[in-house]
């Protein structure tokens, strides 16, 4: 029997011939905790007398969901992963510098990689052919210190993408569009591997996009194939010699194959308080918004900027409508501020922060009022997501934030191509 | 391992969010004083009324959302013994087990609040003895039990000094 691509890596660094439903306990090459769950781990690393790390260059401590601190107490926390890395060399990644999910594919995430996280969305860096996946913050404190976690090798979904997408939906529409078909625990404890001939034409940042939200229909992690577009990817990135071939062997076991046409996809929007509530553009009543952000792992990369500037471009947002602009990392910031793509979210009345996770883990930065409706870019909508349990979060592609700003309620984004 | 406790009711879907609301992210390293806010999106009095020994019973996908351990653990020191759901979301299913707080799913829709249960971990076996009925549920992994018995993730690692699976 074949293995999926997961059983592939994880049977490379467990060093036994692994297929799904085993126990392993497996090496990792890279380990990473962020500013609301590193101070948990580094507290329990010291219960242990155990304030090492296994791969100083691999092991990161992000500083981007308070970020910067809006209170004492996260100050006090930020301190404490500062002190961590100063003492044992890990990688501090400081305010201003990220998200987590995008920093880890710029500038780590390699294909056959085994990628853990104490971070739900680490499945993002899925999309380069790595087994990434999210865990609390004891997993990830002994990962640091002894470079490896326990798995259960996970059974497989495939995903097969046929054909392309229409102008004006995009990939952020395909995974809301899967994950309302299959549900919020569609693909609990799977890999959701996706592939076919509609993903030769999906960009790295789309399909970012896509594995970012495999965590959403409750998946262990989201994968795709490496193939040219992989490589092309680390080849600007420097890091070619990462390159190398995974794939699926051809007589491998899916538990289970969906189809999805992409032609068929429209605009899709998902309603409050689950992702997987979603609906057509074509099919909702008016929904009026109060703010709508553009940003985060699952959709605050340059191409998404792009699409909500060229939508935003000489237009003014509606008056009675926030729009924030978060920039995922400073690189993308300082490419989006020399394509002049800043000037045009400013122009149109947008607030644009520094990079993070800006407002949608409900910390900071565009925290919901009671009532209030916002269409977000981010990847989940649950019941107090963004600091309000009196709030309703919806859930977009750039595009259909951008129009939607412009008119103060969501609307299909084809109108403004 | 036998368990005993009344049941506490819950839907379907409740997320870490409801569990452990980001608007208290500040208090992650005060995590007596995030209990005191435990699951309050899902239930604003359970913080306040939750005693020793009980049992949350839920719905579908209990747990999903995000990867923070804060939830399962504030929910140990509520005084939660087990929680029982038609299923659990796979992180908050791995970080619970790794704090030892034990886990277990079975079909929930006959239990009501306030039932008396009865638990044994190892059959896996669930008696609701307010309605004098027995339920079965999806024995938990050998590896996992283990967890359990030894007292969390940390405790095996004292022991046995290494990740191993046994």
């Amino acid at each position: 029997m074949g293995k999926t691509i997961s059983e592939k890596i994880i049977s490379e660094h467990s060093e036994k011939d692994v297929k799904s439903g085993d126990f392993v306990i497996s090496k990792i090459d890279v380990a990473m905790v962020q500013d609301g769950t590193g101070p948990l781990s580094i507290d329990e690393l010291k219960k242990l007398d155990m304030e090492q790390v296994f791969n100083k260059d691999n092991t990161i401590l992000f500083i981007d969901h308070a970020s910067p601190s809006p209170k004492k107490e996260l100050s006090n926390d930020h301190k404490k992963l500062r002190e961590f890395a100063q003492k044992t060399g890990a990688y501090l990644s400081e305010v201003g510098e990220g998200i987590c999910h995008q920093r880890l594919v710029e500038d780590w995430a390699s294909p056959g990689y085994i990628i853990v996280g104490a971070d739900s969305h680490t499945c993002t860096s899925g999309a380069v052919g790595a087994f990434a996946t999210g865990m609390g913050s004891t997993d990830i404190a002994l990962g640091f210190a002894l470079g490896k976690v326990w798995l259960k090798v996970p059974g497989t979904y495939k995903f097969i993408l046929k054909g392309e997408l229409k102008e004006g939906v995009y990939a952020k529409d395909i995974i809301l569009h899967i994950i309302g078909k299959i549900g919020a625990d569609g693909a609990t404890y799977k890999a959701m591997e996706f592939d076919g001939d509609g993903i030769e034409n999906l960009s790295m940042s789309e399909r970012f996009t896509i594995t970012n939200m495999a965590i959403e229909a409750g998946a262990k992690t989201g994968i795709f194939p490496t193939d040219e577009k992989t490589k092309g990817y680390l080849k600007k990135r420097n890091r070619e010699d990462k390159f190398r071939e995974i794939t699926s062997d051809s007589d491998a076991n899916y538990e289970k194959v969906f189809e999805i046409d992409l032609k068929e996809i429209e605009p899709t929007i998902s309603f409050p308080h689950t992702v997987d509530n979603t609906r057509k553009i074509s099919e909702i009543d008016e929904v009026k918004l109060d703010q709508v952000f553009i940003g985060t792992c699952t959709n605050g990369r340059l191409e998404d900027l792009r699409i909500a500037a060229s939508i935003l471009e000489g237009r003014k947002k509606n008056q009675g409508t926030r729009l924030i602009v978060v920039p995922a990392s400073k690189e993308i910031y300082k490419n989006a501020l020399k394509e002049g793509l800043l000037e045009t979210f400013l122009e149109a009345g947008a607030a644009i922060q520094s990079p993070g996770c800006g407002p949608c883990v409900g910390v900071h930065q565009g925290v919901l009022g009671d009532g209030e409706k916002v269409l977000s870019t981010q990847n989940r909508n649950f019941k107090g997501r963004m600091g309000n349990p009196n709030g309703f979060i919806y859930l977009s592609s750039p595009a259909t934030a951008a129009a939607s700003a412009i008119e103060g309620k969501i609307v299909d984004p084809r109108n403004y191509l | 391992m036998n368990l005993k406790g009344r049941a506490r009711k819950f839907g379907d879907n409740i997320s870490t969010d409801h569990i452990a609301p980001g608007r208290y992210f500040h208090l992650r390293s005060n995590l007596s004083k995030l209990a005191e806010h435990v699951l309050e999106d899902a239930d604003p009095d359970f913080a306040n009324n939750v005693e020793k020994g009980d049992i949350i019973v839920a719905g579908r996908n209990f747990g999903l959302g995000s990867s923070r351990e804060h939830a399962p653990r504030i929910i140990k020191i509520s005084g939660v013994s087990c929680i029982l759901a038609k299923s659990f979301a796979r992180i908050f299913y791995r970080n619970s087990f790794n704090i030892s707080l034990p886990l277990l799913a079975t079909d929930t829709d006959k239990i009501e609040e306030g039932d008396e249960l009865k638990i044994n971990l190892e059959k896996g076996t669930i008696e609701d003895l307010t309605k004098d009925i027995k339920l079965k549920s999806t024995p938990i992994p050998q590896f996992m039990l283990k967890l359990i018995q030894i007292g969390g993730i940390e405790e095996f690692v004292k022991k046995y000094g290494d990740l191993k699976v046994i």
